[in-house]
């Protein structure tokens, strides 16, 4: 069968292998452009967020590529997004589409129900339980790896001596992992990538300013629907610290934080769980602050519900920390120009403040 | 003088505000209830909060903002879950509503911000009564007392709901006032559906259900439909919406294309709502694939313009006559 999944950051490259391995032809959708987004804007509602538009329109081009199944993942709300798969497929049937959208919702609210997706999609090409696991473990290895890699590139770039080099090189290292098969190429791969990263000449007396990036998920690991921030703000000179990867490989790693204690800092001013990542957006932006960072940018899709109530409780974190926040509301009109120039007069703000508490403490 | 308890005649409001009015009276405790939306009621919601809300979020500022010098408490709950439907919550700035009134706002008296939240098991309700009746001293008698009444109204609320009255027009009649009858020889049925607080804030919609009246259209809502009816439709739909009242509007658009056949569906909704952004789709692409029933959505927002949307309720109105050959 031929079987496509979301595009989103760098992760299609681990989906991909996965869906071969598991016996059946990956379709990976184009990256995303403002054709997808185009596409995925005509035939979403207008009040739709970003994430499902663009997801729409990427579902809409794979199909085009002759992809017959969508696996995509669920979510148990109170967002939005724990409804997508249910209006893409409505939407799809209305365009006069057959294929079909497989919602993987999280085992632990119904075990039945996700086995039996997954046993729905290895059965015909007849992969076993056990290949599956081994499969599952491997591509979740290559997207430890891809995080890792991506991490690195945003601590590297802006010390960067030949501006652009960094992306330059981090384009060839995906391309490496993404020819590593097995376990072994794949972390190989790891090693590689590394040191190509490590190799780019820099500058490490440059002296930087340090940014947290919080907000909605989808708009944080796709550069398309934030018109590549982390590498815009790189080459401006700024370290940028993403609070969200896909992998667990941040939570295995030091200087991240687990969600209980990111939940914690959020409590002083908000105690309830309202949906999406408003209050990690709360909650990491206390902690970026506490570690001394000098900003923190918030990216949401416009007309975002959580990131909407979160916005005014970051105005009093900044009000209590002292920690400017700039949110960025992004939908179809978003333009790179646009905001080029807000985060240029940010990044200003930062060094400004940042020099005026050196003269203090000199 | 008795304490006076703020309650702002927006969002949860036309859900359930007779159980409240009664169990905080019977608390000895004085009720009032901001003042029906106005033009200055508007612009303080929109003065007071944050550019990015939606309009029932600003409306809802602004009658916190037209109580805050008349009370000694606001009632500003967080609704969590209102029954046992385990994934159904509300709305994020249901959710997060108090947190969002107190930062963005000044000067209030102080809220009572209890979290009411009763997919928790039963008794809950009861629960939550007490911590407020313990907040005001009341006897464990008295609290019991007021709780009881204050079902008790809330069952004759819904009594007069399923005799097809509008929250607003059973409200007045358990005050005691008048509410205008209708002639029965209206010939098209409407579902106008859509969050009770867009649907019932006659200022924000400029009064979209007596416009309909007044064309001779009889207007069901999804309040009209008595709430085990409604829980049947969950069924027709591969999984539930997240929001308790996105919920109730497309079940009852289903039910209303199902069991109930209308003539139209009219759909009011929020400016720049999220939930309403999918609803709205939801309900489109059923009314669609079930064919005949014609579909309308209506979008309020700060600027509703009155003509406009008459305009529009003609040209939809005419378009059904003519098609079913009505003069
Ligand atoms: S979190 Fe924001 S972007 Fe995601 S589904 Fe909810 S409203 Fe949409
Ligand atoms: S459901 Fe829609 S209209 Fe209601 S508070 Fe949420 S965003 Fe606003």
């Amino acid at each position: 069968m031929k079987i496509t999944f979301p595009y989103m950051g760098t992760s299609h490259i681990a989906f991909k292998m996965l869906v071969k391995d598991l016996g059946h032809e990956p379709v990976v959708p184009p990256k995303p452009s403002k054709r997808t987004l185009t596409y995925g804007t005509q035939y979403s509602p207008e009040f739709a967020c970003l994430p499902f538009k663009i997801l729409l329109g990427s579902y809409l081009e794979a199909i085009e590529k002759g992809a017959e199944l969508v696996i995509t993942s669920g979510g148990a709300g109170p967002c939005r997004a724990g409804y997508y798969g249910v209006l893409h497929q409505k939407i799809l049937q209305d365009l006069g589409y057959d294929t079909k959208i497989m919602v993987m919702e999280s085992p632990y609210r119904n075990i039945f129900d996700f086995l039996g997706k997954i046993k729905a999609v290895i059965g015909p090409s007849g992969v076993s339980w056990w290949t599956f696991i081994k499969m599952f473990k491997k591509a979740w290895e290559k997207l430890k790896v891809l995080d890792e890699t991506e991490f690195l590139s945003h601590q590297i770039r802006p010390f960067e001596v030949n501006k652009g080099e960094t992306t330059k090189v981090f384009n060839k290292c995906l391309e490496i992992i993404d020819e590593a098969y097995t376990l072994a190429e794949i972390l190989e791969a790891r090693e590689i990538t590394g040191k190509m990263l490590n190799n780019i000449p820099q500058d490490r007396n440059r002296r930087v300013l340090k940014v947290g990036i919080v907000g909605e998920i989808y708009v944080v690991l796709e550069p398309f629907a934030n018109h590549d921030i982390e590498t815009t703000l790189g080459e401006m000179g700024v370290l940028t610290h993403r609070s969200i990867y896909l992998s667990d490989w941040t939570r295995e790693n030091t200087g991240y934080e687990s969600t209980e204690s990111v939940i914690k800092a959020a409590s002083p001013y908000i105690d309830e769980l309202f949906g999406g990542h408003g209050i990690c957006s709360v909650g990491h932006s206390v902690l970026y602050a506490k570690k001394g960072f000098d900003g923190v940018v918030q990216l949401a899709p416009f007309s975002c519900i959580p990131e909407i109530v979160a916005k005014p409780i970051l105005a009093k974190v900044t009000e209590d920390h002292g920690i400017p926040v700039l949110t960025i509301f992004l939908d179809e009109q978003t333009g790179k120009a646009g905001l080029q120039t807000r985060l240029e007069a940010f990044v200003d703000l930062l060094a400004q403040k940042r020099s005026r508490l050196e003269e203090i403490a000199i | 003088m008795s304490i006076k308890i703020g309650i702002p005649r927006a969002l949860a409001y036309y859900a359930y505000f007779p159980f409240w009015k009664e169990f905080f009276q019977e608390l000895g405790l004085e009720v009032i209830v901001s003042q029906a939306t106005t033009k200055q009621i508007l612009d303080n919601g929109v003065k007071e909060s944050v550019t990015d809300a939606c309009v029932p979020i600003k409306l809802f500022h602004g009658h916190v903002y037209d109580l805050k010098d008349k009370v000694d408490y606001i009632f500003v709950p967080r609704i969590v879950s209102v029954n046992k439907e385990k994934t159904v919550t509300f709305c994020p700035k249901f959710l997060g509503l108090p947190n969002m009134i107190k930062s963005s706002m000044t000067g209030l008296p102080p809220l009572l911000d209890t979290r009411i939240d009763l997919k928790k098991g039963k008794g809950e309700l009861f629960k939550v009564c007490y911590r407020l009746g313990r907040k005001f001293h009341a006897t464990l008698f008295t609290i019991i007392k007021a709780y009881l009444r204050g079902r008790k109204a809330q069952a004759r609320y819904q009594r007069l709901l399923n005799k097809q009255y509008t929250p607003v027009e059973a409200l007045n009649l358990m005050e005691g006032k008048e509410t205008p009858s209708f002639d029965s020889k209206q010939e098209l049925i409407f579902a106008v559906l859509g969050f009770p607080y867009t649907v019932y804030d006659k200022f924000v919609n400029v009064d979209i259900i007596n416009k309909l009246r007044k064309l001779g259209i009889k207007v069901l809502t999804a309040e009209m439909v008595p709430p085990k009816i409604l829980l049947q439709q969950a069924k027709k739909v591969p999984k539930n919406l997240f929001w308790n009242f996105g919920n109730q509007v497309v079940r009852a658009a289903l039910y209303y294309l199902d069991n109930f056949k209308v003539d139209g569906i009219i759909h009011v909704t929020a400016f720049g709502c999220g939930p309403d952004a999918m609803v709205d789709k939801m309900i489109e692409l059923e009314a669609k694939q079930r064919g005949k029933v014609p579909f309308m959505s209506v979008t309020i927002d700060e600027h509703t313009g009155e003509a406009g949307l008459m305009t529009r309720l003609e040209a939809f109105v005419d378009m059904l006559v003519l098609r079913r050959g009505l003069s």
